[in-house]
């Protein structure tokens, strides 16, 4: 049935490619967007009307996933990536495809005019060709959105893990943000890592950064001093905040290592049990008047 | 049936694992291990895994017991050299070795052992702890 009713349909659609892009650009442009350049988008409109005209005389109006929408494809899939990064909103990404639907029908009713029944059916078929495309684009752009999400969050993790050396022995763990099961492990291989690379004695993990310490995080902790205790290091939790330690107290969680309660006491206790001290010299070196 | 050799350093007692460890192999080091510190009256085991890849539940469990079972003769154990990736493992186990003294390497656990016999007491958790 499909296949009866869209017979003159690619034929009025590529007969009235001009109209359909001017009155698509015409009702776009009545809601201007600053993100959108304006000739960027008439680039978009033409080859996405030129290449479903194009479509449509070759293959099946239903079925988008055939080699003859190919082109179509490419280019909506483009057009949703770049404006999953550009940071449109679902609705607009899907608003501008579904917007097409308005000139097509105008023009399919101007054409059409001398016999009702094909143009009530051709709307239909259109409609549904739109629509699909429409999915289509959605799903692109979903998935453009998911990867960056994805690289952000390796980023995240690759840049929130830094271990550093203080001393000679001394290694300073400073966390930042929420600890899960992947993050610990690649913070646990760093640390048992850098351990071994800086042949340390002393590992001290800074949890300034890290917004809340429930029972779960407390045993990722507890798992990554146990793993460096293995090694031969001795761990000393540095940096809990004083909220912090009354919610650990009240949810009953217990960290069985040596903590301080910021950076600068946790270094002290290290250089104390490393031997080594920090003293005074007699009289302090004047400032470089420089 | 190869055993692995211990070798007797003062009052010290040197194990460096080579092979690969089996279960029978582990047990037969802890027979052996228990005799040679009775022998020697040793104050000190140290035990060097820093060839070993993979160590098992059962290795993990048969170096505590040693760990144990060295303490009740008076000696301490030391076991040194474990990789980065079998610490890992040994935890996700939930073995954590909390009888075991651990060093990075042979020389800081030999370290470790000339303290504890210079000093005659043993090896505490938090020896070095004093006046925090």
């Amino acid at each position: 049935m499909a296949k009866l009713s869209a017979s003159r349909l690619p034929g009025i659609l590529s007969d009235s490619v001009r109209h359909i892009i001017s009155d698509w650009l015409t009702s776009l442009k009545a809601s201007p967007d600053g993100r959108l350049p304006a000739a960027e988008l008439e680039a978009q409109c033409e080859s996405i009307v030129t290449r479903l005209a194009q479509a449509c005389r070759e293959g099946n109006l239903t079925d988008i996933d055939t080699s003859a929408f190919a082109p179509l494809r490419d280019v909506l899939a483009d057009v949703s990536r770049t404006r999953a990064l550009q940071g449109f909103s679902p609705t607009e990404a899907a608003t501008f495809i579904l917007s097409l639907k308005q000139p097509l029908f105008a023009r399919l009713r101007i054409v059409l005019a001398s016999d009702p029944e094909r143009l009530a059916s051709d709307i239909v078929t259109m409609s549904e060709l739109i629509d699909l495309l429409g999915l289509f684009m959605m799903e692109t752009f979903q998935r453009a959105r998911e990867e960056v999400i994805l690289r952000q969050q390796t980023e995240i993790s690759e840049l929130s893990t830094p271990v550093v050396k203080l001393w000679e022995g001394i290694l300073a763990l400073p966390l930042i943000g929420t600890l899960d099961s992947a993050r610990t492990q690649i913070v646990m291989e760093n640390l048992l890592d850098s351990i071994v690379r800086y042949e340390a004695d002393i590992a001290i993990i800074d949890i300034t950064g890290v917004p809340t310490v429930d029972t779960l995080v407390a045993q990722h902790l507890l798992k990554t001093v146990a793993a460096a205790r293995l090694m031969g290091a001795d761990c000393i939790i540095s940096g809990i905040r004083p909220q912090i330690a009354q919610t650990m107290v009240h949810l009953g969680v217990e960290l069985n290592v040596v903590s301080k309660a910021n950076l600068s006491d946790a270094f002290a206790l290290a250089l104390r049990r490393l031997g080594k001290m920090v003293v005074n010299q007699r009289r302090a070196v004047p400032a470089d008047p420089a | 049936m190869d055993r692995i050799p211990i070798l007797k350093l003062g009052e010290a007692l040197l194990v460096t694992i080579q092979v690969d460890m089996h279960d029978r192999l582990a047990l037969a080091l802890e027979e052996d291990l228990t005799t040679r510190i009775v022998e020697y009256s040793a104050k000190g085991v140290l035990i060097d895994i820093s060839a070993l890849e993979i160590v098992d539940s059962f290795i993990g469990r048969t170096l505590g017991n040693i760990a144990m079972i060295a303490k009740v003769l008076d000696a301490d154990t030391v076991v040194v050299g474990m990789r980065p990736a079998v610490a890992i493992t040994l935890v996700e186990l939930g073995l954590s070795l909390p009888g075991v003294r651990t060093a990075l390497n042979a020389e800081r656990g030999m370290a470790m052992i000339k303290r504890r016999i210079d000093d005659g007491y043993p090896i505490s958790e938090y020896e070095d702890e004093g006046g925090s």
